[in-house]
């Protein structure tokens, strides 16, 4: 990977450069002021080092405009710092919306990655180089944490909700995937890698590994299977039809938006959130679908709303 | 001194006052709960110590050189805990400030003495669980008994060990209570609260977070043992609960818990430059009201740990402000202590060595801290051993490094004797030397991207992770030395006499070891902390 002993990993992503500077910065201010604390006692310790039992030190009480000093010059110091790390942060955490979107389920003590196109892998995840791509993620069992160091990005991944993180890797190669949340017994073993290619190797690698149906021809099958169509394609229940990321009336009166998780939720625990107009007769799929399943009827679900085909949250 | 010496023989001190077992185990004098909690949390410190001892050894190798990954994971879960409940956050108040509270205020003893010693039997029920838990089999849930792999995914002995800490809680309650209590009611004639040593401001201050804080810990336990009990869900995303709540109620403690680890320790090194600068402190009520505000502020501050655990990112945002404000109370005290050195009469025995040494190694944990608070870093460095060297430069640079500079300080008034202070000082620079080599290549580890509680790891880390281990031994062998010399002088050491630093403050004005009533007479104080100005003090 790198010769000599580094002091950085590899900056492989677009995202990476920006952390580092970032880094660097607080590093010299780290030295800095180390370096003055040091020196500075080292200074008053041999200069007022007591040479006779005699020697009498000066009292002094202590000094108003020192404390405003130093007390102003870290204030500026941090406001500096938070600034520029919120801004930076705010930038890496929105995706672009033209990032192509992999589906991620960590389970003790693996990950199991899902490309759009339908392909699967385990604790490997194949991406193009110079092109975004959104990670949408959840756990089966424990709150993991998907790291990937050499691009500097990392998110939990937990049970129960989706999150989410992005990259655009800048050159291709092999890079770590750790899992960085504690996890139980095989944790240190949680790990991955990530393989960028170039376009058209990726291309090549993804067409030798479909396996016939995408995520979203996936999701109809089990529409189908589940005998969702029963209900709402027939005025039951609410349509599905163009609902993804749209507003939706609940009968206690609220309004939610029909984003990942409210469909994750309404498959799982339908009686959470009644649509308002309709009776609560939807029954749990919970046990019935997994992790990856949900992932498809939602891909499904939002291939219903063309317009919506790309956006995220 | 000579003098000094028979007359600490024959004269009756709270040590000698009886020499029986009951005497020791029904006593309500805080010194000898003082010296309870000292044997008791010296166990546990060499416990937890192995722990990592061994910890380290196994990642001499990237695939684990002694042992398997559930096995680390309970080494690693172990040392958190016996650290931290039954080390860190019971050392200076309930070792120290068990001993000093009353005398420095001129008072009797602490305001409930009964309590006090309850205390210590409700801490050593709590460590009793805890060692249950490790001797049975261990846990393997870490110190943070994250949900919803605690409560259920685990079948190792998350309840007890998770009762052990409850318990413990408990313990540190009271005598935070038993401080504030104390430190309003009790103190001398005179003694105002402008004119009390910075110590009892740093216990002050400890004791409110120790009351506010640890209830929260124990309502948060008690909800993974019913979780664990009955499945009633709260942290379990399969029934409709939320593991991310967990997190908050246990960061809520478990924050501020860090600044009851290390406000003493900066209560500790006041005290220790002032007496070895033979000095007041510079910019007194600037270090005192320092302490409130770190207090304070350190509640509001929970969400850094959580920066990718999937919170909002506009709860980040808050969350980093309020943590970089933590900065700043803590910068000022460090730039007073070093203030205090000009112009000063300065004397480097070893509790000044560890005085110093704290405030270089507090600096740079500090200063290591804004990586964390700073969003867009943390992202990066979260969870990796970054996080583990910010954190042991805080707890072990900082907070273990006062505690020794304090015992190394209060030693001769607590056992009446000297210990030999060549070796405290060759075992205090052995420590920092150890402290450095172990934790410094965690800094580099860390911003490399290796994980935290990872037993094997990928080949390219392991250098680094040798010389950490390599410290770690250096470490090792300088916290056995004082555990040596300090016995033989419990047993041979030569008298102290009443002053042997020729410090200020009312615990030095009586014999060493001071009688079982303190003071012969209730003191009367009549000056500022740290006159070092005034008169020249004779010298034991």
């Amino acid at each position: 990977m790198s010769q000599g002993f580094p002091l950085r990993p590899e900056q492989a992503s677009t995202i990476a450069r920006g952390v580092d500077h970032l880094y660097y910065f607080l590093t010299a201010i780290d030295l800095f002021f180390t370096a003055l604390i040091f020196f500075t006692i080292l200074a008053f310790v041999l200069r007022y080092r007591r040479r006779s039992e005699k020697q009498q030190a000066t009292q002094i009480e202590g000094h108003i405009p020192l404390e405003i000093i130093w007390t102003a010059i870290p204030l500026g110091l941090v406001v500096i710092i938070f600034l520029w790390g919120t801004s930076l942060f705010i930038r890496n955490s929105r995706p672009p919306a033209a990032a192509t979107e992999i589906f991620v389920v960590g389970k003790q003590w693996m990950w199991k990655l899902q490309h759009p196109e339908g392909v699967e892998e385990i604790n490997e995840l194949h991406v193009p180089v110079n092109q975004p791509i959104k990670l949408t993620m959840t756990s089966e069992d424990v709150i993991h944490d998907f790291s990937v160091p050499a691009f500097r990005v990392k998110k939990d991944v937990v049970p129960g909700m989706y999150t989410s993180l992005w990259f655009e890797a800048t050159k291709t190669g092999t890079f770590h995937i750790f899992c960085d949340q504690y996890c139980g017994a095989n944790h240190a073993l949680m790990r991955g890698e990530v393989i960028v290619m170039e376009p058209t190797a990726y291309e090549q690698w993804l067409s030798g590994g479909r396996r016939g149906e995408s995520m979203v021809q996936a999701g109809a099958k089990l529409y189908d299977q589940l005998s969702c169509i029963t209900c709402h394609g027939t005025g039951k229940a609410p349509p599905l039809l163009g609902i993804y990321n749209k507003p939706v009336k609940l009968t206690n009166g609220s309004t939610v938006v029909a984003d990942d998780a409210y469909l994750r939720e309404s498959v799982l625990y339908p009686s959470a959130k009644i649509v308002a107009g309709y009776p609560p007769i939807m029954p749990t799929y919970k046990g019935q679908v997994t992790e990856e399943q949900l992932l498809q009827l939602i891909a499904y679900i939002r291939s219903l709303s063309p317009q919506e085909g790309k956006a995220s949250k | 001194m000579a003098l000094a010496a028979v007359d600490s023989e024959t004269r009756r001190n709270y040590l000698n006052a009886d020499y029986s077992i009951k005497s020791w185990l029904l006593t309500t004098d805080h010194k000898r709960i003082g010296l309870l909690y000292l044997a008791s949390i010296t166990l546990f410190f060499f416990v937890g110590g192995s722990a990592a001892v061994l910890m380290r050894l196994n990642l001499l190798e990237p695939n684990g050189a002694l042992i398997e990954p559930a096995a680390y994971n309970k080494l690693f879960s172990m040392h958190g805990i016996i650290m931290v409940f039954f080390f860190m956050i019971p050392s200076i108040p309930a070792v120290l400030g068990n001993f000093l509270v009353p005398m420095m205020i001129g008072a009797r003893d602490l305001a409930f003495p009964r309590l006090n010693l309850l205390s210590w039997y409700i801490f050593m029920l709590g460590g009793a669980l805890a060692m249950y838990a490790v001797v049975s089999g261990g846990v393997d849930t870490g110190w943070t008994f994250y949900t919803p792999l605690s409560t259920t995914y685990l079948n190792t002995h998350v309840m007890s060990a998770a009762l052990g800490v409850f318990v413990a809680g408990f313990s540190s309650i009271l005598t935070g209570l038993n401080f504030v209590v104390t430190i309003h009611k009790m103190r001398a004639p005179g003694m105002t609260w402008f004119r009390m040593p910075l110590f009892l401001w740093a216990i002050y201050a400890t004791s409110i977070i120790q009351i506010l804080g640890t209830p929260v810990l124990a309502v948060t336990l008690t909800l993974v043992a019913l979780e664990r009990l009955f499945h009633v869900g709260v942290f379990d995303p399969a029934v409709g609960g939320d593991p991310i709540l967990f997190q908050h109620l246990f960061w809520f403690y478990s924050h501020p818990a860090v600044y009851i680890m290390i406000l003493p320790s900066m209560g500790v090194v006041s005290e220790l430059v002032a007496c070895f600068a033979k000095k007041r402190i510079f910019g007194y009520s600037f270090v005192a009201f320092s302490s409130l505000a770190i207090a304070v502020i350190s509640f509001l501050v929970w969400g850094h740990h959580m920066f990718v655990s999937g919170q909002s990112i506009y709860a980040g945002i808050i969350f980093s402000a309020l943590s970089f404000a933590v900065a700043i109370p803590s910068a000022i005290k460090v730039f007073n202590w070093t203030a205090t050195l000009y112009k000063g009469s300065i004397s480097y025995h070893a509790p000044m060595l560890y005085a110093l040494g704290f405030i270089g190694l507090f600096t740079m944990g500090g200063l290591t801290g804004l990586f964390l608070a700073t969003l867009a870093v943390d992202t990066h460095v979260h969870d990796t051993y970054f996080v583990v060297a910010h954190f042991h430069y805080i707890m072990v640079g900082g907070a273990v490094m006062g505690y020794m500079g304090g015992l190394h300080f209060w030693w001769p008034k607590i056992i009446g004797r000297l210990y030999p202070d060549g070796w405290a000082r060759l075992a205090a620079a052995i420590i920092f030397f150890g402290f450095n080599l172990t934790f410094f290549p965690q800094y580099i580890l860390g911003y490399l991207g290796m994980p935290r509680r990872y037993a094997v790891y990928p080949p390219e880390f392991q250098v680094l992770n040798v010389m950490s281990s390599a410290g770690a031994s250096i470490l090792a062998v300088g916290y056995l030395i004082p555990l040596v010399y300090l016995i033989w002088s419990m047993l041979r050491g030569p008298a102290a006499g009443p002053n042997p630093w020729g410090a200020k403050g009312l615990e030095w004005t009586t014999p060493s070891p001071p009688a079982t009533e303190n003071f012969e007479s209730p003191p009367v104080v009549t000056e500022e902390a740290y006159a070092y100005g005034a008169q020249e003090v004779s010298v034991g």
